[in-house]
């Protein structure tokens, strides 16, 4: 896929959310218009899956650890077909399968996740499985900030370096901000960057609301061999939508329709500017 | 009395060597531990096989975590661990990565109950039918001998669904196989026929539960069923209504609060199909334990041959005696 149809596909993503979370009245607004960049890359440039090959045990895994941003996964899966797009107009009613974290119940989601400080355990262990049957799948999981706090994580941390899985790659969803407010004022998670190397992993940075950027540095794994890679995504809460940018309200607000009619103009117009690029070239 | 009498080894023992055999045939069987190792008795199967033992180092969480990673790429995953750990600090991770996710990790309880006697209450689990009971898809298993043992571990093996299995370290006589010589996960065995009274027992409770039977037949003349509930979950209703059906006393006994275990599980059973039959259960109350042995702590609060007598006299009531 080009850089510019990468981003075209951003920026649709991103009007599918809005859509799908304004129908539902309810989502992970800023989280999933945050992290919804690094997914796009994951799916349509990086990962080996399908919904052709999605029962065979060679194809790459991913694993949502942050499992409150769904809509951005949804909206991706349902881009590559696993499910008809129209079925998350369910999203979040009685009965429906699409539910407010990731499961198994929709096809394409390896795992059920939703409770924090989980996605990375399980990564390690599909990808300590895949070292010992010789498979040359990886496994990729998208860590918020606010979870790292999670003990849990560390332990994953100390054990993928311990058993020198190469085959997975952590990234982090750097939007600096939690539900309570900015992470630094909740519990500070700086020096990440020391910290991760620290525990054995290679880190590399990248702006994770960057297409381009993310598919470079994604096009390199693993970054060391013998050692797991972490990318820190620094990437903006509610990206992509002028006034949900940093905000903190947006971490799970849903707009009223004067504010969704506004954030879907301004999704058209990025569009249509890209649109027109991709013509002039 | 029928007792198939063998030399009394640790459950824990006849579960690593088990474990072993099957090792031998089956690649994908691995063996996770939490620096548990020693205390699973896994030192001869990690000489063994080397490539099918995963140390996680003293982290719980990852153990569960990491197991439900390796179960859902297709391995046979048993998570060991002390259960006191197990079941409360990775409690989490077997409610959402093994039982909910639906990855089939076999999780187990090792020392479970009070086998750690005076380490306190720091090391007892008291609390692990009560809270995984509460949990969607997952089967809890308290194997009551090495047969038992045995039988549990090659069965969860096979299993594509998630299991608890917990067990003691205490040597074990094999119990009475003559009656019931089966064994399947969900089915509680029926080792001692009887109709005046009915000892619903699981896991290291039954042996006391045998050890009164075969007093009250002596002393009393009192004849009493005792029932091996290997399986905590699924319960095996249609066995315990038959042994209920003929209105006389249930007393149920295991190495657990008395909060939410086998005991609550039987009576909830019974008492919604309508039977008022006079019934006890046996475990630990509600309060700080007592120091001391396995054994010991038994005594103390009847779990014990003496002490379920005891129980059984009184429920019978003196004019029901024979
Ligand atoms: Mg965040």
């Amino acid at each position: 896929m080009t850089d510019r149809e990468l981003k075209l596909k951003s920026v649709e993503y991103r009007q599918k959310i809005l859509r799908y979370i304004y129908h539902a009245k309810a989502g992970h607004t800023g989280g999933s218009l945050s992290c919804i960049d690094i997914l796009n890359v994951l799916y349509n440039q990086v990962m080996n899956v399908s919904p052709e090959n999605f029962d065979d045990p060679g194809r790459d895994r991913y694993v949502q650890s942050k499992g409150h941003s769904v809509e951005a996964l949804y909206v991706v899966l349902a881009d590559l077909g696993f499910f008809p797009e129209e079925d998350l107009l369910t999203l979040c009613r009685y009965q429906s399968p699409y539910i407010g974290h990731p499961t198994k119940k929709v096809r394409g989601m390896e795992q059920n996740t939703g409770g924090l400080g989980h996605g990375l355990a399980i990564c390690s262990g599909n990808a300590l499985a895949a070292k010992k049957d010789k498979l040359p799948l990886r496994v990729f999981t998208v860590l918020g900030d606010g979870e790292m706090a999670e003990g849990s994580n560390w332990e994953a941390m100390m054990l993928a370096a311990h058993y020198k899985l190469d085959n997975l790659c952590a990234i982090l969803d750097y939007n600096k901000q939690q539900i309570t407010g900015a992470n630094a004022d909740v519990i500070g998670l700086e020096p990440i960057r020391q910290k991760v190397e620290a525990f054995g992993w290679v880190v590399r940075e990248v702006d994770g609301n960057d297409v381009c950027a993310l598919a470079d540095t994604l096009q390199c794994l693993p970054f060391e061999a013998g050692k797991p890679s972490f990318v820190i995504a620094h990437t903006v809460k509610g990206k992509g939508v002028s006034f949900m940018e940093g905000v903190l309200k947006w971490h799970h607000g849903v707009p009223s329709p004067e504010q969704y009619e506004q954030a879907m103009k301004e999704l058209e117009e990025a569009r249509q500017k890209l649109l027109e690029e991709v013509v002039e070239a | 009395m029928e007792m198939v009498q063998t030399k009394d080894i640790p459950n824990l023992i006849v579960f690593s060597e088990t474990l072993q055999a099957l090792a031998e045939i089956d690649r994908d069987i691995l063996v996770v531990t939490s620096d548990s190792r020693g205390s699973g008795k896994l030192v001869p199967f990690g000489e063994k096989f080397p490539d099918q033992i995963v140390e996680v180092g003293i982290a719980e969480q990852n153990l569960v975590g990491m197991a439900a990673g390796l179960a859902s790429m297709g391995k046979k995953a048993f998570a060991v661990s002390p259960a006191c750990f197990l079941t409360a600090r990775s409690l989490e991770q077997i409610k959402n990565d093994v039982a909910y996710s639906d990855n089939p990790v076999k999780l187990i309880g090792i020392s479970a109950g009070v086998s750690y006697g005076a380490l306190g209450t720091t090391h007892h689990s008291l609390h692990d039918f009560a809270v995984l009971r509460a949990i969607h898809n997952l089967t809890i298993v308290a194997p009551c001998d090495n047969f038992e043992t045995a039988e549990s571990i090659r069965q969860a093996a096979e299993m594509d669904s998630p299991v608890y299995i917990r067990f003691g370290k205490k040597g074990m006589p094999t119990l009475n196989r003559t009656i019931d010589p089966t064994f399947r996960i969900g089915q509680g065995r029926t080792i001692r026929e009887g109709e005046d009274l009915t000892f619903i027992g699981t896991g290291e409770a039954v042996l006391p539960c045998e050890e009164a039977a075969e007093m009250l037949a002596e002393k009393h003349g009192i004849r009493c069923r005792v029932i091996s509930l290997h399986t905590i979950k699924p319960l095996d209703e249609s066995l315990i209504l038959a042994a209920a059906a003929n209105g006389q006393p249930v007393i149920t006994a295991e190495e657990h609060s008395v909060h939410g275990g086998l005991g609550e599980a039987v009576a909830a059973l019974l008492f919604q199909n309508g039977c008022r039959n006079k019934f006890k259960i046996v475990g630990l109350p509600d309060e700080y334990t007592v120091n001391g042995s396995q054994i010991e702590i038994f005594d103390h609060y009847g779990i014990s041959g003496k002490g379920l007598m005891g129980t059984a006299l009184q429920l019978l009531g003196s004019g029901s005696g024979k």
